[in-house]
């Protein structure tokens, strides 16, 4: 079968970016259960952080001129793939530990595979990047691992 | 199943339905959801954009918002019994702004030894199709 995958494509599985380290406040994860209508007052009042707090803790904060029309940025850690519409994906998480606030959070992320498969109307590549949160004792807080598709 | 190292005993049998809720985000929250994530993709505010230049219905719901309302779906059900222990999801359909949508799940297997149970999410919209699907593995324990 023809590959659309080179060689020097998927020489990029392994390539990684962070470590990226964070401070979690009581403002920004009350200000995160507010936004998607959290109902549990130990999130509400920032106690705890809620689960999926650490996609806004460890979004890329880029500059304006890196956003382009759509007002996306691009990912640095992905390489020129050959498709470019995205379809739905996955993501898995592993919640190891809960977050507080005060808590500091380094996040390494990794293009751990890129893979070819063949779809009803044409070839798919799928890649997969996992991020790993640990906290300043160098324990293991969250693992996640997100599956993306491109048609 | 009964988790009998409670001293409360709490009890959870196969099948059991997860409460469902009504999400009906306007533009203001998901405004705010993406300003706090700093997310500035077009299609969550501006509606000209979207709907000029993407061709999008409408402006669209950022996916991992819908994520979050899984989590909420089985922690609001869990309460202090427990602690999510891994959740797997996906975006399936997207959703717009002017939709209702709303979650809803059951138990699909337990583990007496590990006190553990696997948990179905689902959020639907109002056609009844499965915009996100998710599955989840709860821990029942006491929280010290």
């Amino acid at each position: 079968m023809k590959t659309l995958l080179s060689n020097e494509l998927l020489e990029n599985i392994g390539r990684q970016s962070g470590p990226h380290r964070e401070l979690v406040t009581r403002r920004d994860i009350k200000k995160y259960a507010v936004a998607v209508g959290n109902l549990q007052s130990k999130y509400v009042e920032g106690d705890q952080a809620p689960p999926l707090f650490h996609v806004a803790l460890f979004w890329d904060v880029v500059g304006l001129d890196a956003l382009s029309t759509d007002g996306l940025s691009k990912d640095p850690l992905l390489p020129k793939f050959p498709l470019t519409r995205a379809m739905a994906g996955g993501s898995r998480m592993d919640y190891v530990r809960d977050i507080y606030p005060g808590d500091w959070l380094t996040a390494t992320r990794t293009l751990t595979n890129i893979y070819e498969k063949k779809g009803r109307s044409g070839p798919l590549i799928f890649y997969e990047v996992d991020m790993e949160i640990i906290n300043d004792a160098g324990e293991l807080v969250i693992k996640e691992k997100k599956t993306s598709i491109l048609r | 199943m009964t988790f009998s190292q409670r001293s409360e005993p709490f009890s959870v049998l196969l099948g059991d339905k997860l409460p469902q809720r009504e999400f009906k985000p306007d533009n203001v929250q998901l405004f705010l959801y993406n300003a706090i994530l700093w997310n500035a993709h077009r299609i969550h505010f501006d509606e000209t954009y979207t709907t000029e230049v993407e061709g999008y219905p409408g402006l669209v719901i950022a996916g991992p918002m819908i994520g979050d309302w899984l989590h909420q779906c089985v922690e609001d059900w869990l309460g202090e019994k427990g602690r999510l222990v891994s959740m797997e999801y996906s975006n399936r359909i997207a959703a717009y702004i002017g939709e209702t949508l709303h979650c809803g799940g059951n138990v699909i297997a337990l583990d007496s030894d590990s006190q553990e149970a696997q948990v179905e999410v689902f959020i639907k919209n109002e056609a009844g199709e499965i915009v996100a699907p998710g599955e989840a593995t709860v821990l029942f324990v006491n929280k010290g």
